[in-house]
């Protein structure tokens, strides 16, 4: 263990709990049920359990890797491209009114 | 004659020229064959009427003398590739007739060079698993089986699909994808070859994304030459992708040579790892040999980082994933959940009913280490693990040309026999280190185990030397001559 390894990475100390298991499903919006969560929670802390041992690797002094390979981000020009496609672009919509995205309700 | 879904395609293209059969002649074996396999479950769509128009396509061009590079030749789409106007589902039920209006870069590129589409290639749901387990279709069958059983194995995965179709003849060759083993481990299991080239070779266009830093294109074809051919025509720049390099596509199958006088092959010795059988490390001591026959020097190389390489990899994929599949909220295309009270409700009653098991779970593993107050413990010093990964192969690629390894740690498995996520990731231990450093790497068959299985070998090449890899390939499958097959029982 590197002494300046951060604590909250330290093999087997992190362990989420049903009720943090749920705020994730929340900001992922995926609607569980309790049994969902029940058997999720083990197999989560499985995992994040196993991705811990990072902690035990020095990268004091190393710079994330931004890309895999090294290449400059082209600028290209602001023009229009492609366009006047908007059936095509609706055609897979669950539902398109008026040449829009339909979706339900949001203010009562 | 042997039969046409026999050959490979260098065969087909050069009979096809040669006036030996029409394109016509091959698609109509190939639709046929496609059809008399469907218990593999391999195709989610077929096509047939688009490997006849191309088919004919061929056959009249052929007349005119004026003949593209995949005239004639039929393959199989991985359902990850947008295909205009055909399903496109990525293995899951949130695309249920998703159709796109468009067609990815490398199916375009391929259609271009003349191929024709037999069908789309079922998967592992948005190439999340390593067995075909994970796809809203059930799983395929490999068409291998244990000597003297009939259990049904895996054909791997995530290009499962893609795998066992070329194994079977029910395919010339077909694209796969490959974001952390994806076209090699399937590959190994089915006793074909496969190769993801260097990132940013093949565009991502219109490939459905899964991790965005990783996912690569790739060709799976029953042969080195064959993957060359298609890989060639499948590469090239495509101002469409950020990440697409500019750069010209080399000429692989002209440049072929298996006489690797003077090249040096690493060995890397954190890759002999506890809990492999002792066939898989022996037959890496053969393709050890078989590369030395061919002239070139065996060096043992260290990669120090490689235990590191899946715990990285499962933060990085999942934490990609959970931002690229964000997108599947029932708004502007696939599934939708209704009778709900809200918009939010809609959200989360529609991703709850269109993921999968597996696909949920890396999104929640994703988006926790993505949230407030874990980022950098996790994604960041993931990211910083991952750079010292890359800095490994540097300077391992000043030692070597070629990087060998095994490109599993087991033969293929039987449906429904793993079923802990994590035993099921620590099939790509060989296969991750290469993803995470964005570099070509290919799976050639090498033999059988006691079961009678195929086994893969693992060729790593440094960045844009495809052809180094490729060629190490050839000079493995000239000594290998892997000829087995599966006994034909579907």
């Amino acid at each position: 263990m590197p002494p300046g390894a951060p604590a909250a990475i330290r093999r087997g100390t992190m362990s989420v709990t049903n009720e943090q298991v749920r705020h994730i499903a929340r900001l992922a919006r995926i609607a569980m049920s309790d049994e969902e969560l029940d058997r999720l929670v083990p197999e989560l802390n499985n995992i994040l359990g196993w991705v811990e041992q990072l902690g035990e690797v020095n990268t004091d002094g190393v710079e994330p890797l931004t890309a895999v390979i090294d290449q400059k981000l082209r600028l290209r020009d602001d023009a229009v491209t492609e366009g006047n496609i908007r059936d095509e672009v609706l055609a897979n919509a669950p539902e398109a009114q008026h040449g829009f995205f339909a979706v339900p309700k949001v203010i009562e | 004659m042997t039969e046409l879904t026999s050959k490979t395609i260098a065969e087909l293209r050069d009979g096809f020229r040669a006036g030996e059969f029409s394109a016509r002649e091959i698609a109509d074996s190939f639709n046929g064959a496609v059809a008399a396999a469907r218990t593999l479950n391999a195709y989610t769509v077929e096509t047939p009427e688009d490997a006849l128009a191309a088919a004919d396509a061929a056959d009249k061009a052929r007349g005119g003398g004026d003949i593209a590079s995949l005239a004639g030749i039929p393959l199989g789409i991985k359902d990850l590739f947008a295909t205009q106007g055909v399903d496109t589902t990525a293995g899951s039920r949130i695309l249920k007739n998703f159709r796109p209006p468009y067609e990815s870069t490398v199916t375009a590129n391929l259609r271009k060079a003349g191929a024709g589409m037999l069908g789309k290639l079922n998967m592992d749901e948005f190439a999340m698993g390593s067995s075909n387990e994970t796809s809203a279709y059930g799983p395929v069958i490999s068409p291998w089986r244990r000597k003297g059983s009939n259990v049904g194995l895996t054909p791997g995965g995530s290009s499962g699909g893609s795998a066992a179709a070329v194994a079977a003849h029910i395919a010339a060759g077909a694209t796969g994808t490959d974001t952390g083993g994806s076209i090699r481990q399937p590959a190994a299991f089915v006793g074909i070859t496969g190769i993801k080239p260097t990132y940013g070779r093949c565009s991502r266009w219109g490939v459905v994304a899964f991790a965005s830093s990783l996912d690569q294109a790739g060709p799976m074809a029953k042969t080195v030459r064959d993957c060359a051919i298609l890989l060639e025509a499948m590469a090239g720049f495509d101002p469409k992708d950020s990440t697409s390099l500019d750069l010209p596509v080399p000429q692989w199958e002209a440049n072929l040579s298996s006489d690797l006088r003077g090249k040096r092959v690493g060995i890397p010795k954190e890759y002999r790892i506890d809990g492999v059988p002792t066939e898989i490390n022996a037959l890496w001591d053969r393709g050890i040999e078989w590369l030395q026959d061919a002239g070139a020097t065996p060096v043992e190389i260290s990669l120090p980082h490689t235990k590191y390489a899946l715990p990285t990899y499962y933060i990085i994929a999942p934490a990609e994933a959970s931002s690229n599949l964000a997108r599947y909220d029932g708004v502007r295309y696939g599934l939708r959940v209704e009778g709900v009270k809200s918009l939010d409700d809609m959200y989360s009653a529609t991703r709850a009913a269109g993921f999968g098991a597996e696909v949920k779970r890396r999104i929640m593993i994703g988006t926790y280490v993505l949230s407030a107050g874990f980022y950098d413990a996790y994604f960041t010093k993931a990211q910083k693990v991952r750079a010292l990964i890359k800095q490994d192969f540097r300077k391992a690629f000043e030692q070597c040309d070629v990087i060998l390894t095994p490109t599993a740690p087991s033969a293929a498995f039987g449906i429904g026999e793993t079923t802990d996520p994590l035993a099921m990731y620590l099939n790509d231990v060989f296969a991750v280190p290469a993803s995470l450093a964005g570099l070509p790497a290919m799976s050639v068959p090498g033999g059988l185990d006691e079961q009678e299985l195929p086994l893969g070998l693992h060729l790593i090449g440094n960045e844009l030397d495809e052809q180094m890899v490729l060629n190490a390939g050839l000079a493995i499958e000239e000594r290998a001559r892997f000829t087995a097959r599966p006994e034909k029982w579907w």
